[in-house]
This record gives C-alpha cells, sequence and structure tokens, in this order.
C-alpha cells in the first residue's frame, strides 16, 4: 500500500504491506534506528515516538494508519543540537546501556506537555488542580518506559530538571 | 502476524458493510488487536479501519454525556466534564495502562478489549475462547488474574477493563449501529454475555456492528470512589477493583451503584448488593454483610481464593471512603 509519513519534517513516500507497524516502518524502510524495539508488545516503551505531538508505542501500530501523519523520532528532537531532555539525559547520566533511552526521553517530551495541559494522573490528589511534578507523580506518569539497567534515579533527575528550567523560564517570561 | 487486507472506508456506513462478512475485524487503537495479531491469536482477513471517521466527539446529551466510540482514554481522563461530573471514570481510565497506550485505546476498544489469561494468549494451549472445543488449560493449570464470579467449566477467564467498571457502575449504554444502519442502544448487561458453554462468544454483537458511541445518564451521586489493587503500583492489570457511587442523604446511602474489575468474566454489578446497601447508615458490619452478598455464589479456583478476602476489604474500604 502507499503511505505518506512525515518523519521529523521530511516527508517519506513507502509502499508497504499493511502488517509493517510504525516502528518497522521507521527503523527498516526509514531508515531512522533511534527508535528501538525491545518487547514489540507494548510493554516496555523503548519504541515510543511522537505522532502528532502524542506519545505512543511505535510497535503496536500499523504504519498504513499513519497515512499522512507527523512523527517525531528521537533523531528529530535533536535537530539543531541536543534538546533539553537529551542534554540533561547526558548530564545526569540518565542511562547505562541506552537501550531504553531514546524511548524514555521522547516519553518524557510529550509527559511535560501532557503536565502543561494540566492532565491529571493515577496519583493525583486532585482531578482539577495544577500538579507538581512529585516524585510519584513522575514515576507513574512514565510507568510505561522501562529500564533494565535501573538508572531510573538519573532518568528522574534529567526529567525534574528540565521541568524545573521550563517552569523558572516561564517564570521569568511573565 | 498473517496476512490481511486493510481498508479505511470513507464512511461509517461503508465501513460497517466492509465489516459485515466473517473474518473481518474493525480497528482503532489497535493496542490490543495489533498484540493479538503479531501472536496470531487473533488473524482476522481484513481490517477495517475507523480512526478516521469522526467518531471522535465528547457532547452533552440529556442530562448526560454521549461519548465518541474512537474517543482516546487520555482524552476522556482530561475531559473536564469528566472530571468534576464522572470523576470515578476518570479515575478508572487513569489507573489503566500507560501514557503511551492511553494516547491510542479508544472508548469503544477499551470495551471490547480481550482477556488476559495466559492460555489464551498461548497458542499452543487449549482454550474454548480462541479455539472452541479444545478444552481450558486454566483450570488445573496456573491461575492468579482469572475471575471468581460468573464463570463456567468452559472458560475462567477475566473481563480485564478498568474503565469498563466505570461504565458498569455509570449505568453507560452502547451505541450500535448494524451493518443494516439501524440504531440500538445497549446497557452493559445486554452488551457483555456470560462464557457459559460459549466462551468465544463475549458481547451480542454481530459481524458488521460499529460501536458508534457510549451514553452516559446524569450520575447518581457525587460520592465517587475507584479503587484498584495490583501487583505493583502503576502499568498492571487489576487483582481487584471497586467502583462506587453513593447518594448520600442525612448521613444514611440513599442510593449506591458498585461495579468491580478482577473479579468477574465481565465488568461485574450485583443489585443484591445495592439493595442491601439503600436507607442504611454506613457501619462496618453493613460493609461486611456486602461483601459477603456480593461473593455468594463466588467460585475460586487453587490460586485465586485471594481475591474474595482482597475484594470484601477493597469493598468495605471504598464503602467507607465514599459514605465519609
Amino acid at each position: 500500500m502507499n503511505v505518506t509519513i512525515t518523519v521529523n519534517g521530511q516527508r517519506h513516500a513507502l509502499d508497504l504491506d499493511p502488517r509493517v507497524t510504525l516502528l518497522d516502518a521507521l527503523r527498516d524502510h526509514i531508515g531512522l534506528t533511534g527508535s528501538k524495539k525491545g518487547c514489540d508488545h507494548g510493554q516496555c516503551g523503548a519504541c515510543t515516538v511522537l505522532v502528532e505531538g502524542r506519545r505512543i508505542n511505535a510497535c503496536l501500530s500499523l504504519a498504513v494508519m499513519h497515512d499522512g501523519e507527523a512523527v517525531t523520532t528521537v533523531e528529530g528532537l535533536a535537530e539543531g543540537g541536543p534538546s533539553p531532555l537529551q542534554q540533561a539525559f547526558v548530564d545526569h547520566d540518565g542511562m547505562q546501556c541506552g537501550y531504553c533511552t531514546p524511548g524514555q526521553i521522547c516519553s518524557a517530551t510529550a509527559m511535560l506537555d501532557e503536565l502543561r495541559a494540566g492532565w491529571p494522573s493515577h496519583v493525583s490528589a486532585d482531578l482539577e488542580g495544577a500538579v507538581e511534578l512529585s516524585h510519584d507523580e513522575l514515576s507513574e506518569r512514565m510507568s510505561g518506559n522501562l529500564c533494565r539497567c535501573s538508572c531510573y534515579p538519573g532518568i528522574n533527575a534529567a526529567i525534574t530538571e528540565v521541568n524545573q528550567r521550563t517552569g523558572d523560564e516561564k517564570e521569568a517570561a511573565q | 502476524m498473517r496476512p490481511f487486507d486493510y481498508q479505511r472506508p470513507e464512511s461509517a456506513e461503508a465501513a460497517r458493510a466492509a465489516a459485515a462478512s466473517e473474518g473481518a475485524s474493525f480497528i482503532a487503537g489497535g493496542t490490543n488487536l495489533i498484540d493479538l495479531m503479531k501472536l496470531e491469536v487473533m488473524a482476522p482477513e481484513r481490517v477495517v479501519d475507523i480512526s478516521r471517521l469522526g467518531l471522535d466527539g465528547i457532547e452533552a446529551q440529556d442530562g448526560g454525556m454521549r461519548i465518541g466510540a474512537t474517543v482516546t482514554n487520555s482524552d476522556l481522563a482530561a475531559d473536564m466534564t469528566v472530571r468534576r461530573r464522572y470523576p470515578v471514570l476518570s479515575r478508572a481510565l487513569l489507573a489503566g495502562a500507560s501514557g503511551q497506550l492511553r494516547n491510542k485505546a479508544t472508548t469503544g476498544g477499551n470495551l471490547l478489549q480481550r482477556t488476559r489469561c495466559p492460555y489464551f494468549y498461548d497458542t499452543d494451549a487449549a482454550c474454548n475462547k480462541r479455539a472452541p472445543g479444545s478444552g481450558c488449560a486454566a483450570l488445573g493449570g496456573e491461575m492468579r488474574n482469572h475471575a471468581v464470579l460468573g464463570i463456567s467449566e468452559h472458560c475462567v477467564a477475566l473481563h480485564p477493563s478498568d474503565m469498563a467498571v466505570a461504565m458498569r457502575v455509570l449505568d453507560a449504554r452502547v451505541e450500535v449501529a448494524a451493518a443494516d444502519g439501524a440504531v440500538r442502544d445497549l446497557a452493559l448487561d445486554d452488551f457483555y454475555r456470560l462464557p457459559g458453554d460459549t466462551p468465544h462468544l463475549e458481547t451480542t454483537l454481530d459481524p458488521g456492528d460499529l460501536i458508534t458511541a457510549v451514553r452516559l445518564p446524569a450520575p447518581l451521586g457525587d460520592r465517587q470512589v475507584y479503587r484498584k489493587v495490583r501487583d505493583r503500583a502503576s502499568y498492571a492489570f487489576a487483582l481487584v477493583s471497586v467502583a462506587a457511587v453513593l447518594r448520600m442523604e442525612g448521613g444514611r446511602i440513599a442510593e449506591a451503584a458498585l461495579a468491580f474489575g478482577g473479579l468477574g468474566s465481565r465488568p461485574w454489578r450485583d443489585p443484591e448488593v445495592e439493595r442491601l446497601l439503600a436507607g442504611e447508615a454506613p457501619s462496618e458490619a453493613l460493609f461486611d454483610k456486602a461483601g459477603e452478598v456480593l461473593l455468594r455464589d463466588a467460585t475460586p479456583h487453587e490460586g485465586t481464593e485471594f481475591k474474595l478476602p482482597l475484594a470484601k476489604r477493597a469493598l468495605k474500604a471504598v464503602l467507607t471512603e465514599a459514605a465519609q
């Protein structure tokens, strides 16, 4: 089937079997191997990418279902230098083997947007109030991304720093 | 994954027609279906994409609301009307899956998700739900995430959804358009079948029947609680979950609605328990009795006995919180 997907701002016209997942299209047909295949069943989050700005498991989505849509992968976050989260993961040693890192960073990028949009989580005391990114909130909101090296202290520190910095910048701008 | 024919019709009418033949399946979020297709537990010959049919609206209707079938779990949980009037639904949605999955999983798809019984997933094992007549490997096998209510000698599978438990407690009705265009409206009691000797038939939907929306009436009361007990703090299916909606009047429970996850072959609701509570003053003894009544016909197996005391304690905790 003919499918056109815009990945990191670049249009790709592909001829795909309907069985090809978005993850396999990105890695094997477009050559962007940043997104990783871990469990291939939506349990580990290594394949997390942004579709129209939202985080999804690319392994559990058919590429043909994304005809005409815009996808951002970890490579796309790095255009013009590392993104704040990418830099923070380096600064805080938020990885050991690094296999889950692209998924962690894509997931955290969208998670911070969800936080700014006021989305509550399972651990939020109040469904309507402002949410502080406490340790419990961060763990809950990132629970779809596993790190088998268990580098969670570094991952949490990186995400917390970027969230605080974004908050400070917003305050300074006001 | 077995080969299949993929179609994305332009209209709901064309989608229903395309899915009216045996071996066809609708796809919306795909988070459950694609997983099962990879394992060849499900192998539809035709997959009909309904994700772009505009079935993703949320609107006020008749004092309640109408939720389009392809509204994602994320959008529904974050909807301000749901958060304010139906917090038990937001809470149930947020207790399920992960941020990534909730961004794809839809309202209709969530209702139709399949059991997570490991023997249903294992194509080498006997499973009456996957291969009718082959037997049940769970009976006599390892049991933990299995049902204790509404099961049969042919199937002990559990309905895994959190969202559907909240829908059940809120008296949701499922709007279904048939292949011929006829629209009907089903209470969840009439939507989900009990397994009996046909566990492969999980709902009363026919081929080509398309869920177009879920309708919620005005909530029964403003005391709403969802509590989920699971093996880890996040991203795990319920061992037991309880959804409660109470209307209190002068310190008494005027009306109660209760639904349960982790216990039944379908999202469970029992009018006997609700009748027991109506008009009564909250007390420990009353809540203990409610647990006894709920589980009067429970049939636990080795590996699921723990659910009985767990369900009683969870119910008591939820009622205590909701009646406060």
